[in-house]
């Protein structure tokens, strides 16, 4: 099971970084949305797998019966997928931004904040 | 009762709770970060109220400072601090430990922000205070101030996306085309950088099956080196990018220039000083084994970092992207501390993370009066600043020279103990990179310097030529504008002038980076109990 | 989208989703729910009557900027942290004290204003998005 998941990792790291290379800005989103899930199913692999066995104390007991599923990574995977989702909500309306302002979705034609031809610093005093 | 019931008395669990009392006063650990939240939260709550904003920010500010100061004391008395969340025990529990780098580092970023936040009166516009400025602010110095303190790996990670959302809020603040240019480059940059962190995360968890940074530190001897210096390659390049290091360092340049001249301020003297911090504490204090493997990496990254950033500084004419390379080659002399793990080398790097917070922040600060008063950002068209105003010749002469690492100026000492602590282990490249990047920051400061200010008029008309187009500052801009700035450069004049207190902090803070010892123990975890089994956790039963 | 059904519909959809919200908050401590998912559901129900109402109304009805409910939860979220300082424990330690109400014994804890916190900043921050968004395609 591990190995299938670990598998999938690396197919999602391998497709976001493809994306991520690309010069369009809507390509490096999809990149950036691929590459939080990968990351979130490696740190969920990480944790070890245990199958259908919830870390949930029964009634009347004071602590787990093992075997049970491993809560941590769960919960930062969750707080993982919060943050993320916040950042790529704003990349996402900061580049639709960039779009209809700069006109541009290449990146090798956004060039206000780095000018191509910018001027040598003069040689004298 | 269940029937597959636990006995109760042969089941031996670790002790998971605090039992003791915690005094009142070691709430100076929590507090800066707790009472940076709260102000933003009620800022955010007044956002349609203009006035007033800004007196209750700088008030809450003073109160950090004044209690960061109130822990940086107590550490350097009594060794690092810890207070884990909820009576949990650490491992367990979500653990603030402080050494004295982390107290030094936020107590410097909140000095920083106070004087931004004052600087700032002079021009904000009524649509910022409304958009949050203040909020973002609070916000960030929360982030910050939470990665300087945290024990633990996965805060960590939360506070450095704290500080990043808040830093997006404040780069495109204004809204203007190259804000969105510059803000496009450093928000997909930064994202990838945490992400990576992130990846480390997962990696570190799946072979310690820990995240507190002193139980990392205890069990990572045990681990295999391979995975380890997989993870700290991992951890390196996070940090790096985070700290604009070479070659990751392009989206610095591309962006820190294009918001408001106190937000580069506070992004040059904050942010890149979180990514140092982080390689400083994860690649010396939790995996120095990974740290060893990679140190012929570190040393050749720290020399190009030193080399090629102030040549980038050479060959600009934007004067705010100049200030940004000066910045990188800041982070090179860390990173040349960062490969000569000694007393002298860590102590060196330390002092000079403090040092450059301060001095990059003024650089900024003085940029942005520059502008407003030649109302361009291209050096050549600067000229004769000098005889307008004589007082921001000599600070920024000295802002320049301070960076350069000329004596009496704070930069110099660092810069000196790392000098020494590559004489003593022979290091001879890393010298030679070091007094390479003296050499030209101080060609390239200098050059900026004559242009601006010695020049007569603008660059291309006669040398008798006065510029006509500079306008002298308001008195608004002079008390609000030069005044704090000029607190910062007194206070980088000041410790290079008497360094002891400093070189006694940056000694404390790299032994305990280096000998673990006293960290670990001041969480409480303890380090004979080899192997604690993590799942056992004695869950807590509501009565 | 915007058709009499739902327009209809939607004030006791709106109103049946608040409440189910307030429910899944109050249970979370030990069972599912919790401040975040029960923001977010009271968050769409928001989203839902902005859908059906326009977003004028919905600001008009909730009277508060969501933005400062925001700041509000956040507010009362570090400050339940701050309430372990008097009983002399570390922060965001949870206390726990009883009421009786006639034959009930409730529970209250420092945990539920956290979560409390939780709820109104979700609330806030959701719904503040959700409205900008609205209004941004009521403006085309």
């Amino acid at each position: 099971m591990e190995f299938a998941l670990a598998a999938l990792v690396g197919l999602f790291f391998a497709t976001s970084i493809y994306l991520l290379l690309s010069r369009a800005i809507i390509r490096m989103l999809l990149g950036i949305a691929i590459l939080g899930n990968a990351v979130n199913l490696l740190i969920f692999t990480a944790g070890r797998l245990t199958r259908e066995i919830p870390p949930i104390v029964p009634h009347g007991q004071k602590q787990l019966i093992e075997p049970f599923a491993n809560p941590l990574p769960q919960a930062l995977i969750l707080t993982a997928i919060v943050i993320g989702f916040a950042l790529f909500t704003f990349l996402l309306v900061l580049g639709y931004r960039a779009y209809q302002e700069l006109d541009a979705d290449d990146t090798d034609t956004m060039r206000i904040a780095e000018p191509e031809r910018a001027p040598r610093p003069p040689l004298s005093y | 009762m269940g029937t597959n019931l636990v006995n109760e008395e042969t089941l031996v669990l670790p002790k998971a709770m605090i039992e003791v009392a915690t005094n009142a006063a070691d709430w100076v650990i929590i507090l800066p970060v707790v009472l940076a939240l709260l102000g933003a939260a009620i800022l955010l709550m007044l956002r349609s109220t203009l006035r007033g904003q800004s007196v209750f920010a700088i008030i809450v500010v003073m109160a950090i400072i004044f209690i960061d100061v109130l822990l940086l004391l107590k550490i350097l008395e009594f060794g690092p601090q810890t207070m884990t969340m909820g009576k949990w025990l650490a491992p367990f529990g979500i653990s603030f430990s402080v050494d004295v780098i982390g107290a030094a580092f936020a107590l410097a970023g909140a000095v920083v922000t106070l004087v931004v936040l004052i600087y700032v009166q002079a021009d904000i516009a009524s649509r910022e205070v409304k958009y949050g400025f203040y909020t973002l602010v609070l916000l960030m110095l929360a982030g910050v101030s939470g990665a300087f303190m945290t024990g633990d790996l996965f805060n960590l990670y939360v506070w450095f996306e704290v500080m990043l959302i808040s830093s997006f809020g404040l780069i495109i603040m204004g809204g203007r085309k190259i804000q969105l240019d510059g803000a496009i480059k450093y928000g997909f940059l930064n994202f990838l950088a945490t992400t990576f962190f992130l990846i480390a995360l997962g990696y570190i968890y799946g072979l310690v099956g820990t995240l507190n940074m002193a139980d990392i530190a205890i069990r990572a001897g045990d681990a295999p080196v391979g995975p380890i210096s997989a993870i700290g390659a991992l951890l390196l390049l996070a940090f790096g990018m985070k700290a604009a290091a070479f070659p990751v360092n392009a989206w610095l340049p591309a962006s820190y220039h294009t918001p408001h001249p106190a937000v580069s301020a506070l992004f040059g003297g904050l942010l890149t000083k979180v990514g140092v911090y982080a390689l400083l504490r994860t690649l010396i204090l939790i995996l120095p084994s990974a740290r060893e493997f990679l140190d012929p990496l570190i040393t050749g990254l720290a020399v190009a970092t030193l080399i090629l950033a102030p040549l980038g500084a050479l060959s600009q004419t934007n004067l705010r992207r100049a200030i940004g390379f000066f910045l990188i080659g800041g982070v090179g002399v860390v990173m040349a501390g960062l490969a000569m793990p000694t007393m002298r080398g860590v102590a060196g790097a330390s002092i000079y993370v403090f040092h450059s917070m301060l001095s990059i922040a003024a650089l900024y600060l003085l940029a942005g009066l520059i502008e407003r008063m030649s109302g361009t950002d291209d050096t050549r068209k600067m000229g004769g600043i000098y005889n307008a105003s004589s007082l921001m010749s000599i600070l920024f002469l000295v802002m320049i020279f301070a960076i350069a690492g000329l004596p009496p100026f704070l930069g110099f000492w660092p810069k000196l103990l790392l000098i020494e602590a590559g004489a003593s282990q022979g290091d001879v490249v890393l010298i030679v990179a070091l007094v390479i990047n003296s050499f030209i920051t101080l060609i390239a400061g200098t050059r900026l310097w004559s242009h601006i200010f010695w020049r007569v008029g603008r660059e291309g008309e006669n040398s008798e030529q006065v510029n006509d187009r500079l306008e002298p500052l308001s008195l608004k801009d002079k008390w609000f504008g030069i005044a704090p700035t000029s607190i910062l450069v007194i206070i980088v004049v000041w410790f290079g002038l008497f360094p002891n207190v400093v070189f006694d902090a940056g000694r404390t803070a790299a032994a305990d980076l280096l000998f673990s010892e006293r960290y670990i123990q001041s969480t409480g975890i303890d380090m004979d109990i080899e192997n604690i089994d993590i799942e056992n956790i004695d869950i807590e039963v509501k009565p | 989208m915007n058709t009499i059904i739902f327009r209809t519909i939607a004030p006791i959809l709106v109103a049946i989703m608040v409440v189910f919200s307030v429910f899944v908050l109050l249970r979370g401590h030990n069972e599912p729910g919790g401040g975040f998912i029960g923001g977010l559901i009271a968050a769409s129900a928001i989203a839902i009557y902005g859908i059906a109402a326009g977003v004028s109304e919905v600001r008009k009805a909730l009277k508060i900027d969501p933005l400062a409910i925001a700041g509000f939860g956040l507010f009362i979220s570090g400050f339940s942290g701050l309430m372990s300082l008097g009983a002399e424990a570390p922060f965001l330690t949870g206390l726990w004290t009883y009421f009786e109400i006639g034959n009930a014994k409730v529970d209250f804890s420092s945990v539920l204003i956290f979560d409390v916190g939780v709820y109104l900043v979700v609330l806030g921050t959701i719904s503040a998005i959700a409205l900008a968004l609205e209004e941004n395609e009521e403006g085309e």
